[in-house]
């Protein structure tokens, strides 16, 4: 690991080190934070016990579905409107402003129409990875070069084979960008959604716990979530840095 | 016709699509579930003008106001001293990218916990979202200043408020705006966030409580205003940008 590394990972262990400090000397109340050293232990029991894997179940596997219909969805509606110039130009406008709309303002107009089921939280999640995978993937395409187009003619290719043998792997790079914020962007859309309104989920049980004032429980749940957001995201971004080389932002 | 008669007219064309997908979905699910958009405008004229909506708006933007301030004002110092400090910058960039990707939804009871149900709390949840844009846009913004606009300032002998405001501030100038948007949004975000959740007045909470006595009107209209006033900030910002801070 390079110098800075190691500063970080000092800096790191400092700040929850002089956390656990301040809750175990007692200058933090334990009804407001617990020390980290028993939010990991009450974690670890969680998980040792088999608790809630229901709920982990629920919520992960919500996220992982909402982030792959995200892709597969967000990516064929990028070659669709890459393909039509002026509804791309017409649609411009709208993804511009369309992460500045609070998305999460709409989430109780779904639960109205489809009920408190796992469904409205999938299209939560959905709707908000959508676009990032979509703006991407006309990114992408924006870069695949002409040469290709004419080698798909010359070799008679369909719409659909031009598009998997030669459009994909040229517009993969950008692509995988598209995949890491559409994964960032699908788990804070489940989340969310699941924190504000759910029959079910890691969100809904953490919500409870603090309605509750189970401190353990809240907190083990809370520091699943955040490890689980950042090792994630982490392994993504550092995926997504070895695809730079050939976006042209690294020298290899 | 002209490029921008064109484009206006297709953003039109656009927007009837979505009036017309709405009345299609409201054909589909019924009128209990999603009132069709003919009477949720009518209800709005009427609506937006009681003192329900008049309140409630008023709380949301006075705490959108405080969060605004206190995000602006943690991330500029945070992103000029991650900037001009090279070695903080290298050791904070990527914690300050992890904390953006975070559903910061997990550490919104936290932050319950410690503040209660005040205003307090929500302005934080709501300055957490927007702190970060601001922090890593200012932070690369002055990390980008070529050196030789450094040592012009030098040759030239400006002093140190002229070095300030005459070469860095412009230098700066157009990332820092558009960071100072997005913020602007994201704490938006949070504090309508940090209403749904847990509030007892405000934006957010109407809808939330609007769904929960299944008035659908009220709650698609909360919904609408929202969604035009955060496209019409955004748009509005975006010119800004464009026309006042963009390098020609």
């Amino acid at each position: 690991m390079t110098r800075v590394g190691w500063i970080r990972l000092l800096v790191i262990v400092l700040a929850v080190g002089a956390l656990e400090l301040a809750c175990r000397a007692g200058f933090v109340d334990h009804r407001v934070v617990i020390a980290p050293s028993e939010m990991a232990a009450a974690l670890w029991r969680m998980i040792a016990a088999g608790q809630f894997t229901g709920e982990m179940t629920r919520t992960f596997g919500i996220v992982v579905a909402a982030v792959v219909i995200a892709i597969v969805l967000g990516f064929a509606l990028g070659l669709l409107i890459h393909a039509l110039p002026r509804v791309r130009e017409a649609l411009d406008p709208f993804f511009a402003t369309y992460y500045a709309v609070p998305i999460f303002i709409f989430y109780p107009v779904l639960v109205a129409i489809f009920g408190l089921s796992p469904v409205p939280i999938l299209l939560m999640g959905v709707a908000t990875a959508i676009v990032a995978m979509i703006i991407a993937t006309l990114n992408g395409l924006d870069r695949v070069p002409r040469v290709l187009t004419k080698v798909a003619r010359v070799h008679r290719m369909g719409a659909v084979e031009t598009a998997l043998k030669l459009k994909l792997p040229a517009a993969a790079p950008y692509l995988f960008t598209g995949v890491k914020l559409a994964t960032s962007y699908g788990f804070i859309g489940v989340i969310a959604s699941e924190f504000i309104l759910s029959p079910a989920g890691l969100g809904r049980v953490i919500s409870d716990a603090y309605a509750d004032f189970n401190n353990p429980r809240m907190y083990a749940l809370i520091l699943l979530l955040l490890i689980v957001a950042v090792v994630v995201n982490t392994g993504l971004h550092a995926w997504d840095q070895r695809w730079a080389e050939r976006r042209g932002i690294r020298k290899p | 016709m002209t490029a921008t008669a064109r484009r206006t007219t297709d953003t039109l064309i656009i927007l009837v699509v979505i009036l017309l997908a709405w009345q299609a979905l409201h054909h589909v699910v019924g009128e209990t579930a999603l009132p069709s958009p003919a009477p949720t405008l009518s209800y709005a004229a009427h609506f937006l003008f009681t003192a329900r909506f008049i309140d409630n708006a008023t709380a949301t933007l006075v705490c959108f106001a405080y969060a605004l301030a206190l995000s602006y004002a943690l991330g500029l110092a945070i992103g000029v001293w991650m900037g001009a400090h090279h070695l903080s910058g290298a050791v904070g960039e990527p914690i300050l990218i992890s904390l953006y990707t975070l559903p910061k939804i997990t550490l919104y009871p936290v932050v319950l916990l410690i503040f209660g149900l005040a205003l307090s709390g929500r302005v934080t949840f709501g300055a957490m979202h927007g702190v970060l844009p601001v922090a890593l846009l200012t932070m690369n913004a002055i990390r980008n200043i070529p050196p030789v606009y450094l040592k012009a300032a030098r040759t030239m002998h400006l002093s140190k408020a002229q070095t300030v405001f005459s070469v860095l501030l412009p230098a700066t100038l157009p990332e820092v705006v558009a960071g100072l948007r997005i913020g602007f949004t994201l704490t938006l975000l949070g504090v309508l966030l940090a209403e749904m959740f847990a509030a007892k007045e405000g934006l957010g909470f109407l809808i939330v409580n609007a769904m929960q006595l299944v008035q659908n009107e009220e709650m698609i209209t909360v919904a609408v205003v929202l969604f035009a006033f955060a496209a019409a900030a955004n748009a509005l910002l975006l010119w800004m940008e464009h026309r006042w801070f963009q390098r020609t």
